[in-house]
């Protein structure tokens, strides 16, 4: 058995299967109605909760605020190292992935705080594109309370908006995490149950007018 | 059951299955459930139909240059890192992942659900050869504790109720015992025991749900965030595809990832999916291996009314929908893919020449409603006629051969229709018992034996509809 051969094998298999079919068009991607700003908003929040994790609005002056009653108590919080330092209160212990912590050394953190690539409000969506801000994949996996920061202008409406958003993410080989809530199950007898591997509590900040850091 | 072959003709599995009332009221139970849900998450989009038809083109221009974009795959997995291997069939596919395995001397390792690694039987491959795989899906953990095997394709122990799983839990899981049988706790359970495995194991194996050619990105869709932890804390991936999987650009994915979740659990979006290109320097295994799996993939295609079955995006709206599926469950189809889709995919991925999956074509009552509720839009009551008509062929000229023919002749056209139904009004007479056939006579008898058909009606539907017209005129 060779790679090569199976490799050949396939490929003329699928060229002998195909021959003669041609590719359909593609019709236009299908546009829901379109929301303002504020509406769109909205739909965001009313999303997030629907998937019961929590969320809050405030202007750029009150994220560090936000951030610590999102923390409820936790200390041991893990930054990546792009977050903007203004957004995290004091009396932290605060875990640098810098030199990259080992998986029992992320186990140690009770929360992580980062920031995302885009959301999405039709879906309730967080894309993370994994850039300086939000870390590697590993950061935001391990704790049990992933604080996200939004900043309102990073949120569109649709799933293709999000999608055509990170390609240059895509394209630069960076990979990407979408998360819409917490972590759950409906294995056992189609129950929900909220918080399984992932963090079981997802807090969103949204923001307005942050200035760029 | 395992992989592919069924252990029995579907008729046989579905009798014995059919006369367990606690199956049969967990599955009503779920299935209604599920429905219902789906029709307020399918409801919620006024485009979904314009949707259903992209994703349905977007399948087929993808299928119609598969080996380009096949080629196009291992290009850029390769550029970013990865390392792309090619199996014919279920065999080869399982030899490379115990290569892999045995390269890395590893005795366990952690796997994502995966229908494919269940096609291809990988988990007795591996464990004769003394590697250990551990399921990280919940309802995979059930079935694998219980020695039991998947019965859906998204719920996978969706036939054992609660108290079931709180004995298995108390039973199998080390340091458990008194476990309540509340869904929480008993998740609560499974998150305690994977954790550490997560944390310590060298190697994960993965599915796949889509794989983008130009860029060279894998993409896996899950709940529980198991799939995360396989897919970024082991140093070693192995990734196990269909070929027909592949899609040509990034942003082709966009409407999959809407038609998916919704299909499927219901949901506007689920929790979590992972996009990845190769290896990632710093982030994630450093060592990623893609699997193209053909194993009967290549045959389908060459079928021009079969080939559609290869747009599947594995959702599982047809099994909730399926009347047959509610009341047999996904056991009786004896294969890894039960219910509408099953019928069609399982018999075509063995080349029609298994006697046993032959029977499954029969599973269906043709109502439609998979069709309706495909995401991709399979005309899979059109596939269920065609594969009836191929079993039959292989047989030899048949009473149900002949009468596959005939109504494909008749029903070609709405005159001929009228015309047959109005020979039968009269044809009919003797056989009737109460609005009913219970029995055909001579070499049609097999067809009543587990069916009962309604009579011609006095007058259809087209009749009564022109007599209406004529009537208000």
């Amino acid at each position: 058995m060779s790679n090569a051969e199976a490799r050949l094998e396939m490929l003329t298999r699928i060229n002998r299967a195909v021959s003669g079919v041609e590719a359909p068009a593609l019709p236009a991607y299908p546009q829901g109605q379109r929301l303002e700003h504020e509406a769109m908003l909205h739909q965001f929040q009313d999303r997030i909760e629907d998937y019961r994790a929590s969320f809050v609005r405030v202007p750029a002056a009150e994220v560090m605020e936000a951030v610590e009653a999102a923390l409820a108590g936790a200390k041991r919080v893990l930054v990546p190292a792009g977050l903007h330092p203004d957004f995290l209160p004091s009396g932290l212990e605060l875990l640098r992935d810098d030199p990259p912590l080992s998986h029992a050394g992320l186990d140690g953190a009770e929360a992580v705080v980062t920031g995302c690539a885009v959301a999405i409000s039709e879906t309730g969506t967080i894309i993370l594109d994994h850039a300086p801000d939000q870390g590697r994949r590993a950061l935001t996996l391990i704790p049990d309370l992933h604080i996200c920061i939004i900043r309102a202008e990073q949120i569109v409406q649709s799933v293709l908006e999000g999608v055509q958003l990170v390609e240059a993410s895509v394209q630069a080989g960076q990979p990407l995490t979408w998360i819409s809530g917490g972590s759950a199950t409906s294995d056992i007898e189609l129950v929900r149950v909220e918080g399984v591997h992932g963090p079981r509590r997802l807090c969103v900040v949204v923001v307005d007018q942050i200035p760029v850091h | 059951m395992s992989g592919l072959h069924p252990a029995k003709p579907f008729p046989e599995a579905a009798r014995d299955k059919v006369n367990q009332p606690q199956l049969r009221a967990n599955l009503r139970k779920v299935t209604h459930t599920i429905r219902e849900k789906r029709l307020r998450a399918v409801g919620e989009l006024p485009h979904w139909e314009e949707l259903r038809v992209l994703g349905e083109a977007t399948k087929d221009a993808s299928l119609a240059n598969l080996s380009d974009r096949l080629l196009q795959l291992e290009a850029s997995v390769k550029a970013r890192g990865g390392q792309v291997h090619w199996a014919r069939d279920a065999a080869e596919a399982r030899e490379i992942v115990v290569r892999i395995a045995q390269a890395h001397q590893v005795d366990e390792l952690i796997k994502v659900k995966s229908i494919t690694s269940d096609e291809i039987e990988l988990n007795a491959a591996l464990q004769e050869r003394g590697i250990h795989a551990i399921e990280t899906d919940l309802a995979e953990l059930i079935v694998q504790l219980s020695h039991d095997t998947p019965s859906h394709i998204l719920v996978p122990a969706i036939h054992r109720n609660r108290a079931e799983i709180q004995a298995l839990f108390n039973r199998e899981l080390p340091g458990e015992g008194s476990l309540s049988d509340s869904p929480a706790e008993l998740a609560g359970a499974a998150r305690r025991y994977l954790r550490h495995k997560f944390l310590t194991t060298k190697m994960a194996v993965s599915g796949v749900n889509f794989a983008v050619a130009e860029t060279g990105t894998v993409c896996v869709v899950e709940s529980e965030g198991n799939g995360r932890m396989c897919l970024t804390l082991p140093e070693v991936l192995v990734s196990i595809m269909g070929v027909e999987k592949v899609l040509e650009k990034w942003e082709d994915l966009a409407v999959f990832m809407e038609l998916l979740p919704r299909s499927s659990t219901a949901e506007r979006m689920n929790p979590y999916t992972s996009f990845w290109s190769g290896v990632t320097p710093g982030d994630g295994p450093q060592e990623f291996h893609l699997i193209l799996l053909d194993n009967g993939r290549t045959e389908v295609l060459a079928d021009a009314t079969g080939r559609q079955t290869l747009r599947c995006i594995r959702c599982s709206a047809c099994l909730n929908v399926c009347p047959v599926y509610e009341r047999t469950g996904g056991h009786a189809y004896g294969s890894v893919y039960p219910g509408p889709i099953g019928a069609i995919l399982t018999p075509q991925l063995l080349g029609m020449a298994d006697k046993n999956a032959n029977t499954l074509p029969g599973a269906s009552s043709l109502c439609g409603a998979c069709f309706d509720a495909c995401p991709v839009r399979i005309n899979i009551p059109q596939v269920l006629i065609y594969l009836r008509g191929e079993v039959t062929a292989e047989k030899g000229v048949t009473a149900e051969a002949l009468a596959m023919k005939t109504v494909g002749y008749a029903m070609s056209s709405g005159w001929r229709f009228e015309g047959a139904l109005k020979l039968a009004r009269v044809g009919q007479g003797p056989l009737v018992k109460g609005g009913e056939i219970t029995s055909l006579p001579g070499l049609l008898g097999g067809w009543t034996q587990s069916r009962d058909l309604k009579a011609v009606p006095p007058q259809s539907f087209r009749e009564w509809w022109k007599e209406r017209e004529q009537g208000s005129e």
